[in-house]
């Protein structure tokens, strides 16, 4: 791909950029939120088809009409959004689009079903095909898409972001696949924020900023720091900062809770967990997918109404588990996992957005006071940093990082005495990153409490000043920061007995 | 350098300009204009009578759409308005003529019926979570039924059967009259006042209550909305009862205008109504549009009715050149995107 440039509504977003692809090899691109990466894949998987430059494929020229287009030269796409269909079968969305046919319009449900199987099998996972894809964890959509991309006989395949629903285990068996892959000749694009994948599975890395090429160099031949600086554009020193702070008096004491599984009768997703969390503390929830961490946040939370089970304290008073409504009031709230699906409210602007849960504060007799909403929002934008043309901007058209701190103030403006964060760095770029760990020292030094869960590990023990590790819904160790590693973590996080 | 930014500015705000809904909606409402312009039928688009008879017909159907837009915006959908604007109609005429209430009693009673109806929806919706599409669906057909019922499928009207079998006609109420009349040297209905009037509360509910500001949070993004703590059951069934009391506002005008409650009116004028709101542009996904959408919308289904009507074109051609230029009108507006 040589000189492609891009533009949105007049704004530059790509601009003279360079990238180039060999068959067996996994080049990485990086760069932060917004800097341009999945627009330049789109461009290449013929999503977008109005831009400058010219892309050449084994030499030739080439320019694609749509993605249907693209795939049929061998490039083929696996989206940050995920692009299967969740009613339809395993087979179905594999075959989507390119479906196997005899007469032109009968379908042959028997060689899909073959085709699927040859492909799965190579995948190493074993499901059931005429299942929905819905019945299956992230992790098996996401290798279902990637059967999809093999179907289509790519030579090409693009990852935007495969990880990012992933737990460790599975980021492995990915990796292996990506390296089988590399193996058979096919030219993989992977696009990442996270700088362990990045050295474990690239071969060459290309960095993007504000839309423009800023390098390209072997992975073995650039540092860490090198390439930090590459994305950012300036040094970051510490990645991870926490300040170290004396706790306070007991905030939150959660006993004995329990929280049944909303589709059995009998089952707890989370069952008998305590815990006690105090003023200016980081408390780290640690666990694979599935182990109950995000469900003990959301019933915690009361959205799962009052179906929990248990006793809770918050600043020594009984803690009424209701629903969402009464806990903000309560003073604990919850950062979900997914900022677009439960966070946001995605047509809405910065301002409504960041008043969404204290509107009433804002509007007491029920008219509003849209002045002092501004003002709040205004407050928050330079607190917190969000970079943005206009406070009157939809929330939709911000970058990822930019968003997690609107959903972030929205919550601080609620003024809680206990945060949830599930997942607040997810799909965040390194510099908004740093900002919100650094945001989280500075409120936990003002007196709040923190509960934290992130699939990043390195994170969790940097961050946090106690560890609890969940495996089935159950507590099955803690650490301290001192004795913490990543290693006795995902020992406990798998299911092993408790350390001594 | 600088000058070369200075116009990419200029030409992002005018990008921007184009990209607002309200002005594509405005420009779908000057195009049907100036189609008026051109086929004027011997000057008649000329006359101010014929834009005041233009507003004070489509205002029924323009009150309806006010409610509708309300509940589009969160996502929903409200087929019962048609429905409940028979049976209002048909209350109001029982109550005013027949029964000789005083009409402040009338309006009222028909007001809490309307909205009693529309919450009854809202909570439906709500509270057990049927597809808006389903329980205003189940509504339509309860209401229509009950409008039967009570009238005992006759129109209500000025003539009172008696127990003889006889006819005896009473006065209309003087309501009646008023609700049907122009004012200020007949130069507007009282109807199309009443369909402002609603505007401009639908205006101040979106734009300035707290109320507006969860109607767009849900259906922007329901669940979004629910764990931000927002009041979903209670914000639906207001807003579905805003709805159903536009419908009784709509059906008491429908009762005046015919002088009589017909149990039959408003049959598909749940569709005029949904395409009064989707013509000026309120997103049917919810979450976004707006009632001065709503308002331009309406002028502009409007005129087209009128332009064609005075330039004498036949029902049959009329209906079929109205659905395209439906068609054509969103069309328009989504190219300017």
């Amino acid at each position: 791909m040589e000189n492609i440039s891009k533009s949105f509504s007049g704004v530059k977003v790509l601009d003279d950029v360079h990238f180039d692809l060999n068959p067996g090899e996994v080049h990485v691109l990086a760069g932060e939120n917004g800097a341009g990466k999945t627009t330049l894949m789109k461009i290449l998987a013929g999503v977008h088809t109005d831009y400058e430059g010219k892309i050449f494929l084994i030499g030739k020229p080439m320019s694609f009409r749509s993605p249907h287009d693209a795939a049929e030269h061998g490039i083929s796409a696996i989206h940050q959004e995920m692009s299967l269909i969740n009613p339809m079968t395993v087979v179905d969305n594999i075959f989507l689009g390119r479906e196997k046919v005899r007469a032109n319009m009968w379908m042959d449900h028997h060689s899909q079903k073959e085709t699927a199987r040859q492909l799965l099998n190579q995948l190493e996972i074993e499901i059931d095909l005429s299942l929905p894809v819905e019945e299956y964890p992230l992790s098996v959509r996401q290798m279902i898409e990637i059967a999809k991309a093999l179907v289509y006989d790519a030579q090409i395949i693009i990852m935007d972001e495969p990880t990012s629903a992933l737990n460790d285990l599975e980021v492995r068996r990915l990796f292996e696949i990506v390296r089988d892959l590399k193996q058979k000749r096919y030219g993989i694009i992977y696009i990442s924020h996270r700088l362990e994948e990045i050295y474990e599975i690239g071969d060459r890395i290309s960095v993007l900023r504000d839309g423009k090429s800023v390098g390209t160099a072997n992975a073995d031949d650039l540092s860490p720091q090198e390439l930090i600086r590459w994305m950012v554009g300036r040094e970051i020193s510490q990645q991870f900062p926490r300040r170290i702070m004396p706790i306070g008096r007991e905030r939150l004491k959660v006993d004995h809770f329990s929280l049944p599984d909303p589709s059995e009768t009998k089952s707890w997703v989370v069952e008998d967990v305590s815990l006690s969390l105090h003023e200016r503390e980081i408390l780290g929830i640690a666990g694979l997918r599935g182990s109950g961490k995000s469900e003990l946040f959301n019933g915690l939370f009361g959205a799962h109404g009052r179906t929990a089970e248990g006793s809770i304290l918050l600043d020594d008073k009984s803690f009424k588990l209701r629903s969402p409504m009464a806990s903000i009031a309560q003073g604990l709230v919850l950062l979900t996992n997914d900022r677009k699906g439960t966070g946001l409210v995605p047509p809405m602007d910065i301002i409504r957005n960041i008043t969404l849960s204290s509107v009433k504060s804002f509007s007491p007799w029920g008219w509003m006071h849209t002045r002092e909403e501004k003002k709040a929002a205004q407050h928050h934008m330079e607190r917190l940093g969000i970079k943005a043309y206009s406070l009157y901007q939809e929330v939709d058209t911000l970058s990822g990082g930019n968003q997690q701190k609107v959903v972030l103030a929205k919550w601080l403006q609620t003024k809680p005495k206990v945060l949830l964060l599930d997942e607040p760095t997810l799909g965040v770029d390194v510099g908004a990153k740093h900002d919100i760990y650094d945001l989280m020292n500075h409120w936990t030094s003002e007196g709040l409490a923190i509960l934290l869960i992130t699939s990043e590990l390195p994170e969790l023990l940097a961050m946090s000043d106690r560890i609890l590790v969940m495996h089935r819904g159950r507590i099955t160790a803690e650490f301290n920061r001192e004795e913490a590693t990543q290693e006795k973590i995902i020992h406990a996080a798998m299911g092993e007995e408790k350390q001594p | 350098m600088n000058k070369q930014s200075q116009t990419n500015e200029k030409s992002i705000t005018k990008k921007t300009l184009l990209r607002s809904p309200l002005l594509r909606a405005f420009a779908a409402l000057v195009l049907v204009f100036l189609i008026g312009m051109v086929f004027n039928a011997d000057g008649a688009f000329f006359k101010w009578n014929t834009h005041r008879d233009m507003l004070r017909h489509i205002s029924v159907f323009a009150i309806l759409a006010c409610g509708m837009t309300l509940v589009i915006i969160t996502a929903g959908i409200d087929l019962s308005v048609g429905s409940l604007l028979g049976l209002t109609a048909v209350l109001f005429s029982l109550f005013s003529i027949q029964k000789a209430w005083s009409p402040w009693i009338s309006l009222l009673a028909c007001l809490v019926v309307g909205a009693a109806f529309g919450a009854v929806s809202g909570g439906l919706v709500g509270r057990f979570k049927i597809q808006p599409f389903i329980a205003t669906l189940a509504m339509m057909v309860f209401a229509r039924g009950m409008a039967k019922w009570v009238s005992g499928g006759q129109k209500i009207s000025t003539a009172v059967l008696q127990p003889d079998g006889t006819y005896h006609y009473v006065d209309v109420p003087p309501i009646f009259n008023f609700l049907n009349s122009k004012i200020l040297n007949e130069n507007i209905a009282v109807v199309t006042l009443i369909f402002f009037g609603c505007v401009l509360l639908c205006w101040v509910i979106l734009a300035k209550l707290r109320w507006g500001r969860y109607i767009f949070a849900i259906g922007g993004n329901e669940e979004a909305a629910r764990l931000s703590g927002i009041p979903i059951i209670r914000t639906k069934l207001l807003t579905y009862g805003l709805s159903g009391l536009f419908c009784a506002v709509a059906g008491i005008c429908q009762a005046a205008q015919e002088l009589q409650g017909d149990p039959e009116a408003g049959m598909t004028y749940e569709l005029t109504a949904i395409a009064i709101v989707v013509i000026g542009g309120t997103n049917l996904m919810g979450g976004r549009g707006g009632i001065g959408l709503t308002f331009i919308g309406a002028m502009t289904i409007g005129y087209l009715e009128k332009i064609l009507s005075i330039n004498a074109v036949g029902e049959a051609s009329r209906l079929m050149l109205t659905g395209a230029i439906i068609v054509g009108a969103v069309l328009f507006q989504k190219t300017r995107r």
